[in-house]
């Protein structure tokens, strides 16, 4: 039983780490323009697609790499000629927008590449489980958690680091004083968002080595990333990346014990954390009143 | 003393028809094939084209197709020809598949309604066929009460039961390859249905169930589970979940090299799933409910098989595009064995009615039992293939066809009591 | 009367002769009687939410969790107490309103994006729920066994069931009372209040309007009237299953608001009818209707924000 359940937080980090990396392209977007992201899921679809088109040209790493570019150009468009127009109205647009777009997407990839599912497999020097005993641990998953890591590492020295990271940072904060101060407010959105959407094409050519490929696919995982900002805490990207991998081990520790409720507790959780502790565990106070 | 009130409903049709006649309805014309001649012959379509169970629904609705073009191009059924209304009736709730089958029947007046995929939306619609007295048959929403608790008279269901599909290939599983078994079952009706199935068998032969695990619809990460399962040590790890899950349930099943050290099978397998996984994941025993690859000089299929290509761009027939098929001929034959389209005659015409060689397209009797209007087909039982024996699109090996009435429960076992109307 | 006021009384009488006389004029133009039935459910669901949204400025995106509890509750009570259609309707309408009465207490303090998703995780609970449940809700296979019963007047019969004539009629009246206790209340003193919050919450409470409890009772009353149409929607299609509980009908229900126009009365149902018959028409049409509707929902949250309704006012009182 005790190995069992160190198996399942094992795992739990592991599937937690992926919805870390959608949540945290989500949290990347709502923090600084206010935009609730209805479509993300949309967006991973479609970084999916475009590896699976790619693969017989570039292979693998080539679509891994170029896919999430195509998907961040996509979502630049989106937000040049679509969002932008609702930047400073309630968010309720926003959210109705993205609502929209997520099901022209569907329909779309639909249309595109069929209702049925696309195969796609893992490269098969990554296809192998670390050993007998910890199988669950295959060089795919290891290699998913080390790009979330890379990711979020990368992500971290740009915030930090950088010019952009640090107006990117202010402006969640105060975007009108980052304005005053003269600086292109407009672009720093577009690429902010294309930031998020990058992220959310690169989970998509992650996901279909693991699930299959097919116009929904989206769907399951993006209720989840919501859930991992509230929990982690709205408006701090760290707390996203705790939030993602709580409700991971929660939900694989769930599984251990009443299965069927694997999926229900972490709306369980959400609903906690907001009645009790609203702003999450590293958020700040009043990000989203 | 109790009257009924009634608002002279004819009178009120007289106006819409005189509104009608005036070409408005042709405002919003659904998929409609052209009539000619006698009044056509109308046939509702209320299945899923959007969702999650898009694409069995655009499979059946193939098999559909095809059918009513044959008819149609032969004269149709009783000389009359076929006008073919299609409707989505969207992967989601109730609602929009009961309103469809409400427009299908009431506005277009439908002699023969068919759907639905989804077992809850099947159910749901069946309500209202029944209510209206309308002929309808389900070609693939599997939940075992539409021929079972819940059978009616005018519902005819072509796809397995649970229970036969666990009954064709528990015997198998046991002796091949052991006693002991763990379930990956998905969380609904149909789920666990099947998991008594195969119980109730494992039971019978002597085995044990050494877990249960019991997972949400539509989840993508099966790894918890399988940890579990590995971790009990079964001899079969048989998977019962469908569809993208299934999809989902492989690959990881063969990323995490479990088929290496326990036997991978499970009951219904299909097509359309198959054909989304990669080759590493196309393993296990499992049964399909038809398949395409048959003893040569089966009657039809060759034929079938051709023009389902031509439709589809080269892909072959499936299971659900069988499934289609069938619906439509069983409808025509028995409408010419009854001689008239009339619900009532046309459901005792098919009762117990045998289909033809060159539709059933399989050994073994093919016959929808009179006590639960059942369909008695065969299962195709078998496994996958990673790699095709020499055709590529040969994914399983069909080891044996096990008959509908050998696997089949005895109607009093169902729950069905069927009521005939006067 | 002044000319503003019968060009209101015009409005209103227009809006009923049209209600009233639907199942007359909508088959010429391909519509059935179960479609007008179905839009003024959802309709009145649509006004709920905006009861809520439009008027006090409150956004609940998991407004569907009551709809749900509305049409189980009901269902369940016809398939286990009692046969009876008004019973069924008074148990849903209970059922829903008292847990939005209960869960709004808890909620109230929230505003905004939290608020909205508190609802939505409390809907995807209790639609786990009703699918783990399945002894005693079928699960995924849905809620069955019960359909809407012949009213007994004791002098005579209406029968509901079959006659989808006399449903549309009943679900009308039903309609209307709603509709006419939501008008009575938001006209009312309290009505004004929320409006007063609605436009600017810190200066209402500073005028000492205790706000929590004003949004409180404004959660209630629309969750009472989202579970009066869930309850209706059960009877509508003699069945209840998961997915009327989840948050993409929610959303569904926000959009017929916004279309139709937010910070009006009649919108909602406006914007329902636009909706339902589209979609309706659409997917008989074509495969790809999701990609028409989501253009549609795209270009009215661009362009026409304040819905068709917000649009006409505009125009005239430009």
């Amino acid at each position: 039983m005790l190995q069992l359940t160190f198996f399942n937080i094992t795992n739990g980090l592991i599937i937690g780490a992926f919805y870390a990396l959608m949540a945290i392209g989500l949290s990347l977007i709502l923090n600084l323009s206010g935009v609730i992201n209805f479509a993300h899921g949309g967006f991973l679809v479609i970084g999916a697609y475009l590896a699976y088109t790619l693969r017989p040209y570039i292979g693998f790493w080539g679509a891994l790499v170029v896919a999430p570019f195509l998907t961040a150009l996509i979502g630049l468009a989106v937000e040049r000629f679509l969002v932008r127009r609702l930047y400073g109205r309630d968010p309720l647009y926003s959210l109705l927008l993205t609502f929209g777009l997520a099901f022209i997407i569907e329909d779309g990839t639909r249309q595109i590449w069929g209702a049925n599912g696309l195969p796609f497999s893992i490269p098969e020097a990554l296809s192998s489980p670390l050993s007998n005993e910890f199988f669950f641990i295959t060089g795919y998953r290891m290699f998913m958690v080390a790009m979330v890591a890379i990711v979020v590492a990368l992500l971290f020295v740009l915030l930090r680091y950088t010019r952009i990271g640090v107006r990117i940072r202010a402006g969640t904060l105060d975007l009108e004083t980052v304005a005053a101060l003269g600086v292109n407010v407009r672009a720093l959105r577009s690429l902010n968002f294309a930031v998020g959407i990058f992220l959310a094409g690169l989970a998509g050519v992650l996901a279909a080595g693991q699930i299959g490929l097919e116009p929904t696919m989206g769907d399951g995982l993006l209720m989840p990333s919501f859930i991992a900002i509230i929990v982690g805490g709205v408006g701090s990207l760290t707390g996203t990346l705790l939030g993602g991998l709580l409700i991971g081990v929660a939900s694989g520790l769930t599984a251990v014990v009443f299965p069927s409720a694997s999926e229900a507790v972490i709306y369980v959780m959400m609903a906690i954390v907001l009645l009790v502790r609203p702003r999450g565990l590293l958020g700040e106070e009043g990000m989203l009143s | 003393m109790i009257k009924r009130l009634d608002f002279g409903a004819m009178d009120r049709r007289a106006v819409v028809k005189a509104g009608a006649a005036a070409g408005l309805v042709q405002f919003a014309a659904p998929f409609i094939v052209a009539a000619r001649g006698e009044a056509p012959i109308k046939i509702g379509v209320d299945n899923p084209l959007t969702g999650t169970y898009a694409a069995p629904g655009k499979n059946e609705g193939v098999g559909i197709q095809l059918a009513v073009d044959q008819l149609n191009a032969k004269n149709g059924i009783l000389g009359r020809q076929i006008e073919l209304l299609t409707e989505d009736s969207t992967s989601g709730d109730a609602g929009a598949a009961v309103q469809k089958a409400r427009k299908l029947i009431e506005r277009d007046n439908v002699d023969f309604l068919v759907g639905n995929v989804n077992s809850a939306l099947a159910q749901a619609m069946a309500q209202v066929s029944n209510e209206k007295g309308v002929l309808h048959i389900v070609p693939g929403g599997h939940t075992d009460g539409i021929t079972g608790t819940n059978c009616k008279w005018n519902v005819f269901r072509v796809c397995s039961t649970t229970r036969m599909e666990a009954n064709s290939i528990c015997p198998l599983l046991f002796t091949t390859y052991g006693k002991k078994w763990h379930f990956i079952t998905p969380d609904y009706a149909f789920g666990h249905t099947l998991f008594d199935g195969c119980e109730a068998n494992l039971k019978k032969l002597g085995g044990t169930v050494t877990g249960n695990e019991l997972t949400p619809l539509g989840i993508t990460d099966f790894s918890a589970y399988l940890i579990k399962a590995r971790a009990a040590n079964p001899d079969v790890l048989v998977v019962l979940v469908q569809g993208n899950d299934m999809v989902n349930c492989l690959k990881q099943i063969s990323q995490f090299g479990i088929d290496k050290q326990i036997h991978v099978a499970g009951t219904q397998q299909e097509l359309e799933p198959v054909e989304a996984m990669p080759a590493e994941a196309r393993v296990g025993i499992w049964m399909f409910e038809w398949y395409w690859k048959q003893a040569a000089g089966t009657p039809g299929l060759d034929q079938f098989i051709a023009d389902i290509r031509k439709r589809t761009d080269g892909k072959v027939p499936t299971a659900r595009t069988w499934f289609g098929y069938v619906t439509i001929h069983a409808y025509a034959l028995a409408c010419e064995k009854a001689k008239t389209i009339e619900a009532k005659a046309v459901a005792k015409a098919l009762s117990d009615m045998e289909l033809p060689p060159e539709i059933k397209m399989q050994p073994n009797k093919v016959y929808f039992r009179g006590g639960d209007h059942q369909l008695m087909l065969s299962a195709f039982v078998g496994e996958l293939m990673q790699k095709g024996d020499g055709d590529p699109e040969n994914l399983f090996k069909v080891n044996h066809i096990v008959s509908g009435d050998t696997d089949a429960p005895p109607v009093s076992e169902t729950g069905c009591t069927m009521q005939m109307p006067a | 009367m002044t000319a503003e006021q019968y060009r209101h009384a015009a409005v209103l009488a227009a809006i009923w002769a049209a209600l009233i006389l639907a199942p007359y004029w909508m088959p010429l133009f391909g519509g059935y009687t179960a479609l007008g039935s179905r839009v003024l459910v959802l309709g009145l669901g649509a006004m709920a939410v905006n009861f809520l949204l439009g008027f006090t400025g409150v956004l609940s995106f998991g407004h569907a969790a009551w709809f749900g509890l509305g049409a189980y509750a009901c269902g369940l009570t016809m398939k286990f107490v009692a046969l009876s259609t008004p019973l069924g309707l008074l148990a849903g309408t209970l059922v829903g309103g008292i847990a939005g009465a209960l869960l709004g207490a808890l909620l109230v303090r929230r505003r905004g994006v939290y608020f909205a998703m508190v609802t939505i995780a409390f809907g995807q609970v209790f639609y786990y729920i009703a699918f783990q449940w399945s002894s005693v809700t079928g699960g995924d296979d849905g809620l069955r066994g019960f359909a809407r019963q012949p009213l007994d007047f004791k002098l005579f019969q209406i029968d509901l069931l079959h006659n989808d004539l006399y449903f549309y009629y009943f679900v009308l009246v039903c309609f209307a009372a709603a509709v006419g206790v939501m008008a009575f209340i938001l006209g009312s003193p309290f009505g004004r209040t929320m409006i007063a919050i609605r436009e600017n919450e810190r200066r209402a409470r500073f005028l000492g309007i205790p706000i929590e409890l004003h949004i409180w009772i404004a959660f209630t009353l629309s969750c009472f009237f989202m579970a009066f149409a869930g309850a209706l929607y059960a009877l509508l299609n003699n069945f209840a299953d998961p997915r009327v509980l989840h948050y993409s009908l929610s959303g569904d229900f926000v959009i017929m608001a916004v279309m139709g126009g937010m910070r009006t009365f009649w919108g909602p149902l406006l914007g329902a009818v636009v909706f339902v018959v589209l979609q309706d028409y659409l997917s008989s049409v074509t495969v790809n209707w999701m990609s028409f509707i989501g253009i549609l929902i795209v270009l009215i949250v661009l362009f026409f924000p304040r819905g068709i309704l917000g649009l006409l006012r505009q125009r005239r009182t430009a």
